[in-house]
């Protein structure tokens, strides 16, 4: 996987960029919760009061609460307010919110920092609710119960009714003012900094209320105003998101046609050696599925597996700076998840790779009832095959039963495991909002990190299913892409003589495939002369065919030299000396297009009048005009459209149209009758008559009248001559011709 | 080169399903009849509906206990609420009792949920597993029961794809959208009341949502299915290119072609490329926008919500509960909306399925069906005419006797149908008119399975099996001995050669068979069919892809076995057609000719034409008559 790092180098930027944008969204993300749980305890639970400071207050409450501060307070608290009355310059400013300023002064709060609000809040606050419980008490006596004994033997329900308490407190002697004060004090201990805030809002709310304002419409607006950072911060989210899925796009897709490219390249100049080290199947799939594989996973990387982290991290830190008491349900619940993807996965890994066995096994025995199908009907063998099918079949179904099962275990129990957390949540919160740690919208924040967490950790587990694939696609790529090539190109390339000639010389030419433990050809040595027809002969596996893929360099000698007019094939460009050659293989190999485009595959440049002379003398006429089209006829991919015959006839007219001073003829009359044979060798013959042919057949009656015939036997020439010389002299030679052909008519 | 179709498309992510990151938006490939599709699956499903009735009644009972979750949890943090409330006014504290009492009824519910989802996804994994076995087999069974003409018209590719992709699709996307239909269904009507319960107001808010992310949802599709066919198109384009030079590789190098080969390449990626990356873009774009949609629903409940809590209309609880319906509403709509691209996947698919199970099938076999003690191998051939298709026909009226124990040859130029004469006889194919007799009854007559038994095959298309030589030699006759089979090796020059072999008579057979020769193999079809024991053989001589030993090797094995046979050999040397009793010469699909080799060549017809022909005059001496095929 790592050895296609490389290939992120052109789009390093863009990935740093979407890192960046990952980094921004997952930030904004995180910000969510944070800003529901504001909504919740704020916006719904405190009114949309954020501070038991008021923003502004009657100067006759004011009094009143200064009279529950300690001196030492006092100044600082009025140092945060303006005293604003009905002379003050910018009433008009103040009147329109505060409609009370009409009739009495008040304190407007001045511009102050949130760490000074934070310090005065709970100054306030006590003031505050001490005042506003009087006040209720005032109007309905029978509330001094709840009141409680802060204040101690001053008992407020026996008040004479009509006296102003306030007053009366006021010039209460010091010492005894300050034991109500203690005695409060003693009572809002219990409370938590953050519910102070919270228990002083109904006292704020009050106060509003009596200096005119609308407190719903604070109310609203406070919610309103997070709802708007809210949406702002998912459009931000959603744009980050939209831009790393543009980025990722272009880096994947990008990344998958520089891969594409360079893999195509890579085997375009394989030679015959490289090539057969993979099998053509498998480098197909390494250039087209392997690489889409590949795109697929590095999208999703960038897009969820950079992603998934980013927002675990941060919502861990984001549960421990928020300094959650309950910050170890999330770690028991990530536990709890992970230990059930490490089961399942652990169960079904290992079964899934049986399962793509026996899936191509039923396969296997599908694709042989198929191509077996005369057989088994011929031996009436219909039910053993179905029974060997279910066999295969019963097995896969076990397996895959198994699979299923455990499978489908996870869903509902990851589901399980976030409801038990939500569960958790609320039951040990309840304990932690009780004892005043938490207020209910930090708990309902607490649950959105659990949940996005939680999803993390399942999109990170994700990488244990995508990874192993990718890496094997990676791998597969990079194999292909660090093959070394094994034939290059002098570094000082010579020519051929002009004019050339053709003349080829095999000097004691050996040969080995790389890594085997044997030659395969030993001493090859013969000459092939412009004008003559030198042709191959033997047995399967005898090494005819290899000797004559060695002089278009599809494969390097090992040993010995090969030379063309005198000069090696190694000092010349692989261009230069393919030009020379006409080359027919075995298999009648067209791409798909045209006839025409087929055989202009040789020479862009021939004339119609060359391509109608190749395919007559290719005995390709009688078909390539008796079909409409003509030369225009479509062939499909692989030439499936037409016979076997008649791709080598093409492929032969194909090297015709090249007009090469050198042919090589793989056995490529194989699929013709001997009537087109001979045909095909007689116009051949007269056509080419100055060329070198080069020809490898498996008939006999092909090649005997051949100036040289070459017989060859596990990689040797065990014989070299005319047909009437062998017949003589080489018993393997007499050994396939009377194989062919009988007593009576080698006579 | 076999291509693999793949289906692309949601429902092949694994066992995970979709998941967000699913090809939403990639085209799906559409059935023809969807109704009648589901209709005939629906039928398929057989016994197994009463499961799936019960799978339908646990999805709806975990989905309903899921959903009444946040609701009845809302509860608990309304008492914790108000409870912190009061103890902050100081007029009382949180009730921990009804809490935990809460908190045992939701942890019941959650627990009975899960249960009950497993208990569904356990019976549909079972389902849907058995309906892919079931699906399978029939094929499979199916195969034996179609006539040999279907599979002139159809690639061994296609009808592997039915069995593996296609059933592979119907199983996963069974079980998939069975309970994806079921479980949002319940979720979205499930979520819906229980929002209402809780405020119907909040419930409209919400609610807008929908048609605003259903267009959405629509307009992305559109766009990117677009570039989704232009990927698919262009990718086939690459594909197709590399397939051929990777397949072409040497003559790509003999004519050098890399540079074109490769300027053509980068042509096709390039457009490859910007196809590519805007699919993936534009349906990437869906999740994102869907969460903004999302969450604007999101803030509008919440701001709602505290303009109502304020009102006292509803509880903190609620509003949380609340909230998070809102969330699980969103899933299901898009699952919900996805779901009749899956189901028309599964009808795609399953369709073609059933295409393939309800093909014609042979012939049926005859009511009074003629059965023979013995059998001597007299074969005649009367009137008989035959095409492939009824526009073609290639056997024009051919009459021919065989006594038992002759030898008939037939020769004719590559492509001239000797295999015709063979599928005739074996009833691979029926004769359209006149007919084929053996000992004087039509083979019509005969079970297709008596008839057989009196055939030998010997072809040179050598199928072997993936299972050991002993197995494959046995397959001539199940019941036979080991020692009969060995008997049977003997004669066929086989037993020599297995004793070189690693494991002898017990090496399996690869499954390219690439472990044994060419030769090998043909010479173990003959053991084959010598413990066959047939009285009438088929032959297909060796050609010259076998090296010359083994071809002497095949030759002297299937002259032994023609000892006492009638035999039809589809011949390639002189020596066969000179003493044949009979030989049919065959060109353009027809018998042409027929007679003894003097006969023939004294006619001066096609068959002294094609035997005078091969060879130039200076070598009239040396001779072979027919090209293999």
């Amino acid at each position: 996987m790592l050895k296609l790092a490389k290939y992120t180098k052109p789009y390093l930027l863009m990935l740093i960029v979407s890192i960046a944008l990952l980094f921004a969204q997952a930030n904004f993300d995180l910000a969510l919760p944070d800003y529901l749980s504001r909504i919740v305890n704020t916006g719904i639970q405190q009114g949309g009061v954020e501070n038991a400071v008021p923003v502004a207050i009657r100067k006759i409450e004011m009094d009143r609460v200064l009279i529950f501060i300690d001196a030492a307070e006092k100044d600082s608290l009025l140092a945060a307010y303006t005293l604003v009355d009905s002379s003050s310059p910018d009433i008009d400013k103040y009147v329109e919110d505060y409609p009370a300023l009409e009739t009495e002064p008040i304190y407007i709060l001045n511009d102050i920092d949130q760490t000074e609000i934070d310090r005065l809040n709970p100054v306030m606050a006590r003031g505050l609710m001490t005042v506003y419980g009087i006040e209720q008490v005032i109007a309905d006596p029978s509330k001094a119960e709840q009141m409680g004994g802060g204040f101690g033997a001053f008992d407020l329900s026996q008040l004479p009714p009509g006296m102003d308490v306030f007053s009366m407190l006021g010039q209460l002697p010091a010492e005894q003012l300050s034991q109500i004060k203690d005695g409060l004090n003693a009572q809002f201990e219990t409370l938590g900094g953050d519910m102070i805030v919270q228990a002083a809002t109904g006292a704020i709310k009050a106060e509003y209320a009596a200096l005119g304002v609308d407190t719903e419409k604070l109310q609203n607006r406070y919610i309103i105003n997070l709802g708007a950072w809210m949406l702002g911060l998912t459009l931000l989210s959603a744009i980050c998101t939209i831009i790393v899925g543009y980025l990722s796009a272009k880096i994947a897709a990008g990344m998958a046609r520089n891969l594409r490219r360079d893999t195509f390249q890579k085997v375009e100049s394989f030679s015959s050696t490289e090539f057969e080290h993979f099998s053509t199947a498998s480098l197909i799939t390494r250039t087209t599925n392997d690489i889409t594989q590949i795109q697929m996973v590095t999208m999703i990387m960038i897009r969820m597996i950079f992603y998934a982290p980013l927002i675990g991290v941060g919502g861990v830190l984001k549960v421990l700076a928020n300094d959650s008491p309950i910050a170890w349900l999330i770690i028991v619940a990530v536990m709890m998840l992970i230990s059930l993807i490490v089961i399942v996965v652990s169960i079904a890994m290992p079964k899934f790779k049986i399962i793509q066995k026996l899936t191509d096994r039923v396969n296997l025995v599908a694709r042989e009832n198929l191509s077996g199908m005369m057989v088994i009907r011929a031996f009436n063998m219909q039910k053993f095959e179905e029974n060997r099918f279910d066999k295969a079949n019963t097995d896969l179904t076990a397996v895959s039963l198994f699979i299923n099962r455990v499978m489908v275990v996870m869903m509902p129990l990851m589901m399980l495991i976030m409801n038990l957390l939500m569960l958790a949540v609320i039951w040990f919160g309840a304990d932690q909002i009780a004892n005043a740690n938490m207020q209910v919208g930090d708990m309902i924040a607490f649950m959105q990190y659990g949940m996005q967490i939680m999803f993390a950790f399942l999109m990170m587990s994700m990488l244990f299913i995508i990874l192993p694939r990718a890496s094997v696609s990676a791998d597969r790529v990079a194999e292909v892409l660090e093959t070394a090539i094994h034939i290059h190109d002098p570094k000082e390339a010579k020519n051929f003589p002009e004019p050339f000639r053709g003349v080829v010389e095999f000097r004691n030419v050996s040969f080995r495939y790389p890594g085997a433990d044997e030659d395969v050809l030993h001493e090859i040595s013969f000459t092939a002369k412009p004008g003559q027809t030198t042709a191959f002969i033997g047995s399967t596996g005898s090494g005819k065919s290899t000797v004559i893929s060695l002089l278009p360099r599809f494969y390097e000698v090992t040993g010995g030299s090969i030379l063309v007019d005198g000069v090696d094939i190694r000092d010349v460009t692989q261009h230069e000396l393919r030009e020379k050659i006409g080359y027919v293989p075995q298999k009648g190999v067209l791409f798909s297009g045209t006839i025409e485009s087929n055989l202009l595959y040789a020479d862009k440049n021939a004339t119609p009048r060359m391509l109608e002379d190749a395919v007559l003398i290719a005995q390709a006429k009688e078909f390539v005009i008796s079909s409409s089209e003509g030369m225009a006829k479509e062939i499909s991919q692989g030439g499936s459209n037409v016979s076997g015959g008649q791709k080598q006839r093409l492929s032969i007219a194909r090297a015709l149209v090249k007009k090469p001073p050198i042919y090589i003829l793989d056995d490529s009359f194989s699929a013709l009758d001997f009537k087109t044979d001979a045909a095909l060798r007689k116009a051949f013959k007269q056509h080419s008559a100055d060329s070198t042919l080069l020809i490898v057949t498996q008939r006999v009656s092909t090649i005997m009248n051949a100036e040289q015939i070459i017989v060859l036997d596990e990689g040797r020439i065990v014989g070299k001559g005319t047909h009437d010389e062998l017949m003589k002299t080489c018993e393997t030679y007499r050994e396939i011709a009377t194989s062919q052909l009988t007593e009576e008519e080698l006579s | 080169m076999m291509m693999q179709r793949r289906s692309q498309g949601p429902g092949r992510g694994g066992p995970m399903g979709g998941g967000p990151h699913g090809m939403m938006g990639a085209p799906v490939q559409k059935a023809q009849d969807f109704k009648g599709t589901m209709k005939k699956l629906i039928a398929y499903l057989g016994s197994y509906r009463t499961a799936i009735l019960i799978v339908f009644i646990f999805a709806i009972a975990s989905t309903a206990a899921n959903i009444a979750g946040p609701k009845i949890l809302g509860e608990a943090t309304t008492i914790l609420f108000e409870g912190a409330m009061a103890k902050i006014s100081g007029t009382g504290s949180i009730d921990f009792d009804a809490i935990g009492r809460i908190g045992l009824i939701t942890l019941s519910l959650y627990l009975v949920s899960a249960f009950f989802a497993y208990i569904q996804g356990w019976i549909m994994a079972d389902v849907s597993t058995n309906i892919a076995y079931r699906f399978r087999r029939d094929i499979s069974e199916k195969m034996n029961r179609m006539p040999l003409k279907y599979f002139d018209g159809t690639t061994h590719g296609e009808v592997l794809s039915r069995i593996t992709n296609d059933v592979d699709t119907v199983n996963q996307t069974l079980s998939q959208s069975m309970t994806q239909i079921i479980t949002s269904l319940v979720t979205v009507v499930g979520v819906l009341v229980m929002m209402l319960s809780i405020n119907w107001l909040m419930t409209l808010v919400a609610l807008i949502i929908i048609p605003l992310s259903m267009i959405t949802v629509m307009l992305i599709v559109r766009q990117s299915q677009k570039y989704f066919k232009q990927q698919q198109d262009y990718l086939g384009h690459v594909n197709g290119h590399v397939e051929e030079m990777y397949g072409g590789h040497i003559v790509m190098k003999a004519f050098n072609g890399e540079a074109e080969s490769i300027r053509k390449f980068d042509e096709s990626n390039n457009t490859l490329y910007d196809a590519a990356w805007k699919s993936q873009f534009l349906s990437g774009m869906m999740m994102p926008i869907m969460m903004f949609i999302g969450n604007l629903g999101y803030v509008a409940v919440a701001i709602l919500g505290g303009y109502l809590a304020v009102r006292n209309t509803i509880t903190v609880g609620d509003i949380q509960a609340f909230i998070q319906y809102v969330r699980s509403f969103t899933q299901p709509i898009t699952q919900l909306a996805n779901i009749s691209n899956v189901l028309q996947q599964t009808a795609a698919a399953a369709e073609r399925v059933f295409e393939f199970l309800e093909e014609a099938e042979e012939i049926p076999e005859t009511e009074s069906p003629v059965k023979l003690a013995s059998v001597q191998g007299h074969v005649e051939f009367e009137n008989v005419h035959f095409g492939y298709n009824p526009e073609k026909r290639v056997i024009n009226n051919f009459s021919a006797e065989a006594e038992a124990g002759h030898k008939i040859a037939i020769v004719g130029p590559t492509g001239a149908g000797k295999t015709t004469m063979v599928k005739l006889l074996m009833r691979f194919y029926d004769v359209d008119s006149g007919s084929i007799l053996v000992e004087g009854h039509d083979i019509r007559n005969f079970t297709r399975k008596d008839l057989r038994k009196m055939f030998g095959m010997v072809l040179q298309d050598t199928w072997l099996y993936n299972d050991t030589i002993m197995e494959n030699i046995r397959y001539g006759r199940p019941d036979a001995t080991d020692e009969e089979v060995i008997a049977a090796a003997q004669m066929a020059h086989v037993d020599h050669f297995v004793h070189t072999l690693p494991d002898g008579y017990n090496l399996v057979l690869n499954e390219e068979t690439t472990n044994i020769s060419q030769g090998q193999m043909q010479l173990l079809t003959i053991a084959r069919a010598f413990l066959a024991d047939p009285k009438i053989l088929i032959l297909d001589e060796a050609t010259s892809s076998v090296d010359t030993r083994t071809e002497v090797l095949i030759q002297q094995a299937m002259d032994k076995l023609m000892k006492n046979r009638t035999s039809f050999i589809i011949a390639h040397r002189l020596s066969t057609i000179r003493n044949a009793d009979l030989i049919l010469v065959m060109n353009h699909g027809d018998i042409v000719e027929q007679g003894t080799h003097n006969e023939l060549l004294a006619k001066g017809g096609f068959y002294a034409e094609l035997h005078n022909s091969q060879f130039e005059p200076e070598q009239v001496q040396a001779m072979e008559p027919v090209a293999a095929d």
